[in-house]
């Protein structure tokens, strides 16, 4: 079989994948670095190629507004944003995921202001993994096209039902442009199949209230839903994943794993710079040195368990963020996997690197020297400094 | 009345039928109540007309007493009604 390889950025691969999955409703407004998705997709909605209803609002609060009330109508809704747009959603972000409404939808990170920058960092989707949704984070444009469409039956699950933001690298891997496999559309629509919604606002023999206002007597039940969604869903992805890897030849979990085996020391990244890691690690590999990478796909869930596992055998581990939570206790990814150790009986050495905010370029022979530090981490059996600033002046 | 756990209730706060606006007994938020004169009222039937909660109880076109279940105290009644028949009590 010949694989049909086609030159597109990693904004183009989110609107391909959207092409195929032709959603019944999107709304959405532009921002750089996402633009590109949308603006690819309302060419398509231009040139009749989708039927899909596509609503441009005048804000980001307006777009995730529109999208709540397109997925309680009972219509397959996605939407795309980044940084401070994700930031002016705000308010609905929250709405969408209580109310439980599958709507899938493309993150380009980028940092958030201030001071006003328009490159790469997680401090978007970071400051959102509160918000009840489920966060994937992809290393490049081809995780983010097939990401995409199983986004779409992970969110729709009946057991988890909850809204989706598949994350990719602003620029790095937005703008970049790799040669991507695309599926037949035909076994796409297969895969994703008919969304048969629970409920719909237009269904007038079945009327249903949502949003009602929920106070002292019921909203703390309803949290307790969403966190037990989220705790089925760190079962339920994988096998969803699973399917997914059946139908298209693929090896997708909840977290990848490289060079993992026998490693002595390990990072934890996520995104495009786990790209540049693996590269780092096979220079070091060839020196003999036993560095491994793991890199969490998702990151709400967590995969506690997953993450656990991988690590036990390790002597030492640095998190590498692309965010800064101020909390002086590192960024989210340290915090959350030192969290998940804790319950661990083998613990490795930890510690937190920072880097890349606002688009810092990271090279490989900073990690290498990550790596070198890990090393000495072990091998003196102290980490020296928990968060350590990698790249900055 | 035993409110239902997590595990029962509908998912994302949906209410899953309607009509239900009439379960919800409102009643209990006031602090007072109207109550009528029957013998000084003309059955001009403004307060019905004015109640916002449907909770002025009318038959046969004349006015025969207050929803006591649905009625938040508002008083609307009191200040529309030209015979001065209906007054608020304490509860």
């Amino acid at each position: 079989m010949t694989i049909k390889r086609v030159p597109l950025t990693g904004d183009q691969a989110a609107a391909e994948a959207m092409r195929q999955i032709e959603p019944d409703v999107l709304a959405a407004y532009p921002i750089t670095p996402q633009t590109e998705i949308v603006m690819t997709f309302s060419q398509f909605v231009a040139d009749g190629r989708v039927k899909t209803e596509m609503i441009p609002v005048e804000s980001e609060h307006s777009a995730m507004s529109a999208c709540v009330g397109a997925a309680s109508a009972g219509a397959r809704t996605m939407t795309a944003t980044s940084a401070n747009g994700l930031a002016l959603m705000w308010e609905i972000v929250y709405i969408a995921a209580s109310t439980r409404l599958p709507i899938v939808m493309p993150v380009v990170n980028r940092a958030l202001s201030g001071p006003i920058n328009i490159h790469c960092d997680h401090s978007d989707t970071m400051g959102a993994r509160d918000s009840g949704w489920l966060q994937v984070y992809c290393e490049n444009a081809q995780e983010v096209y097939e990401s995409i469409i199983s986004a779409v039956r992970i969110a729709e699950h009946p057991e988890i039902l909850l809204p989706i933001m598949v994350c990719q690298d602003g620029f790095i891997t937005s703008h970049a442009v790799e040669g991507l496999e695309i599926f037949d559309d035909q076994k796409v629509k297969a895969f994703i199949g008919e969304y048969k919604p629970r409920f719909s606002l237009l269904d007038t023999d079945n009327p249903v209230t949502v949003g009602p206002l929920d106070l002292q007597d019921y909203y703390f039940e309803h949290k307790r839903q969403q966190s037990e969604a989220m705790e089925k869903a760190l079962s339920i992805i994988p096998s969803v994943l699973g399917k997914f890897n059946k139908a298209f030849n693929r090896n997708y979990g909840l977290v990848e794993s490289y060079k993992l085996d026998d490693a002595e020391v390990a990072v934890v990244v996520m995104s495009s710079t786990a790209g540049t890691a693996k590269a780092a690690v096979d220079n070091l590999r060839a020196k003999g040195l036993k560095v491994g990478l793991l890199r969490p796909r998702f990151f709400r869930p967590f995969p506690k368990k997953v993450i656990v596992q991988a690590l036990s055998n390790l002597k030492a581990v640095s998190a590498l963020d692309r965010s800064e939570s101020f909390s002086t206790q590192g960024g989210p990814l340290f915090v959350e996997l030192k969290s998940a150790l804790y319950e661990s009986d083998r613990q490795p050495l930890l510690n937190n690197h920072i880097f890349g905010l606002g688009g810092r370029d990271i090279d490989v022979g900073e990690i290498e020297d990550v790596f070198k530090d890990l090393i000495k981490v072990a091998k003196n059996n102290k980490v020296e400094r928990l968060v350590n600033y990698l790249g900055v002046r | 009345m035993s409110k239902k756990g997590w595990k029962d209730i509908p998912i994302g706060g949906l209410i899953a039928k309607g009509g239900t606006a009439r379960d919800y007994k409102t009643g209990d938020w006031s602090t007072s109540k109207p109550v009528r004169d029957e013998s000084k009222c003309i059955h001009c039937l403004l307060c019905w007309v004015y109640c916002p909660d449907s909770s002025v109880l009318v038959k046969d076109g004349k006015m025969i007493g207050f929803d006591y279940e649905y009625c938040k105290g508002c008083g609307i009644c009191v200040s529309v009604c030209p015979r001065k028949c209906i007054k608020m009590e304490k509860k």
